[in-house]
């Protein structure tokens, strides 16, 4: 048995005259806060990666920087998926008694740290360094080739993905730390700037500074009472070229572990918080995982389905898409925004039932997957 | 079989190469020294015929460097070669999911890559 005991999350956007340590470091003092928790209670830490701060050993250099000495530390590395990972790795550990409680933080100043082109050029590494990074891929172009298959195979249009685009919008515009909070429509999406057909701008998620960290522990430590009721991952492949299908990925697979160790039906899900690095990706992972039916998540969008009022609430705060993207961090905000669902503390985002929660996580090209399920105790 | 005489884009030669498993007979793209099906070792080496079948396309407007944007917009594809194994390329900007295509090699940057057209 564990719980998620404390959250923080900084603004994401532009951070300027902060760097990784202190983005992680203020990330980390409010989910210890949120805690009740000192620095001396942390015996556990998890850490990601930063590709602006690409150190070798960033959970120790966090363990000095931020003044810990926990039993346990290492990082973890599975791109978008990292942070559901840790939480998982967080989860196992607790449950085996290696530690008590587990600070898990990652961030990143990825905006202010690097030209755009870096940043493109960085996250490109994720393909094939041989076979598709010379041909000048880049990781929308990675899923905008998922993203012409999914959408042939199933009758897929722009505008479809484009209503999803506009609800995590729609979300980020009650959330004060969100990178963007201009309403967009169906027709701005459409209109933005072409990055690879189909994706155009308003599709993709931005590069964001921000800090994110949870505290996994044992027993409740404040009055949050929310339980981590089981974990699960699948792991398919790591470059596009090599993927099994453009269409099945390892999402299913992956939620099903975690359902089966939480003893869940997806009916039973009262809210969602999924990956959302494009819209091709929320879509195929709530078509996926069971959320919509094939082809449908687009127009259970526009029908108010996944609003903060509709049947089944979804990143709330905005997601990758509208909150922002700080790498590792980025999935952390959808569990820490989670969190504060669960416990009544969403304030003007609050939905009215967060009692079982479904988070799901995808690194690489929907290559690495990793999802969690949360009961509000 | 056509082994020592692959000619490999990667490594600077006007062809694609593949390799397929001698135990198995598991066909696959990204060289390595092993059948990832069944670890039997070594593997075949073979140069494609340069036919096959758009699986998937995207055309890139937002090149990732000021080298590459001088390219842009260009079609990235995946192909289903008609040896058994998909690859990424660049193809003509009209090519269509499904439409036959035929290699041919084309300078990109700093080399020569593989570029479908209609076949």
């Amino acid at each position: 048995m564990s719980y998620v005991t404390g959250v923080g999350l900084t603004p994401f956007g532009k951070l300027p005259g902060r760097a990784t340590l202190d983005l992680m470091s203020e990330a980390a003092a409010a989910a210890l806060a949120d805690a009740h928790l000192e620095r001396a209670d942390v015996d556990g830490l998890l850490c990601a990666y930063s590709t602006t701060f690409p150190h070798l050993m960033l959970s120790t250099t966090f363990v000095e920087h931020f003044g810990l000495a926990p039993t346990y530390a290492h990082s973890l590395l599975v791109g978008g998926a990292t942070g559901f990972a840790m939480a998982m790795l967080a989860h196992t550990l607790v449950e085996a008694r290696v530690a008590r409680n587990i600070l898990v933080v990652a961030g990143e100043n990825r905006l202010t740290a690097q030209s755009r082109d870096a940043a493109v050029q960085t996250l490109a590494q994720v393909g094939h360094s041989e076979y598709e990074v010379p041909l000048g891929a880049t990781i929308p172009a990675y899923y905008a080739l998922v993203a012409s298959r999914y959408m042939h195979e199933h009758g897929i249009t722009e505008a479809d993905l484009a209503q999803l685009a506009v609800l995590m919008r729609r979300n980020a515009l009650a959330h004060p730390g969100a990178q963007f909070r201009e309403a967009i429509t169906v027709e701005d999406v459409l209109a933005s700037k072409p990055i690879a057909s189909p994706l155009k701008l308003l599709d993709c998620c931005p590069v964001s500074d921000g800090g994110v960290a949870f505290v996994v522990g044992r027993e409740p430590t404040s009055a949050s009472r929310v339980r981590i009721l089981g974990a699960g991952q699948a792991h398919t492949h790591q470059y596009v070229s090599g993927a099994p299908s453009l269409t099945e990925f390892g999402a299913r697979a992956s939620v099903e572990r975690a359902r089966s160790h939480a003893g869940v039906e997806l009916s039973d899900v009262r809210y969602a918080a999924i990956y959302d690095s494009f819209t091709i990706t929320l879509t195929i992972l709530l078509e996926e995982i069971g959320l919509a039916p094939r082809g449908e998540a687009g127009a259970r969008a526009r029908d108010g389905y996944f609003d903060r009022a509709g049947r089944l609430p979804l990143n709330t705060h905005g997601g990758l898409l509208s909150y922002g993207h700080c790498g590792a961090g980025g999935a952390m905000a959808h569990l820490a925004e989670a969190q504060l669902q669960m416990t009544g503390r969403a304030g003007a985002r609050q939905v009215k039932d967060a009692s079982v929660v479904l988070l799901h996580g995808d690194g690489g090209v929907l290559s690495s997957h990793a999802s969690l399920v949360l009961e509000a105790r | 079989m056509t082994q020592g005489a692959v000619l490999d884009w990667t490594a600077g030669g006007a062809g694609i190469a593949f390799q397929s498993c001698r135990a198995c007979s598991h066909t696959w793209y990204f060289r390595r020294g092993f059948c990832p099906r069944c670890g039997a070792n070594p593997p075949a080496e073979h140069q494609a015929s340069g036919l096959g079948t758009v699986h998937a396309a995207t055309l890139v407007t937002r090149a990732p460097s000021e080298e590459l944007r001088a390219h842009a917009p260009y079609l990235i594809v995946l192909v289903d070669a008609d040896e058994g194994f998909r690859l990424m390329a660049h193809g003509a900007h009209d090519l269509r999911i499904g439409a036959r295509v035929r290699c041919r090699f084309v300078p990109f940057g700093d080399r020569l890559i593989p570029f479908f057209d209609p076949a």
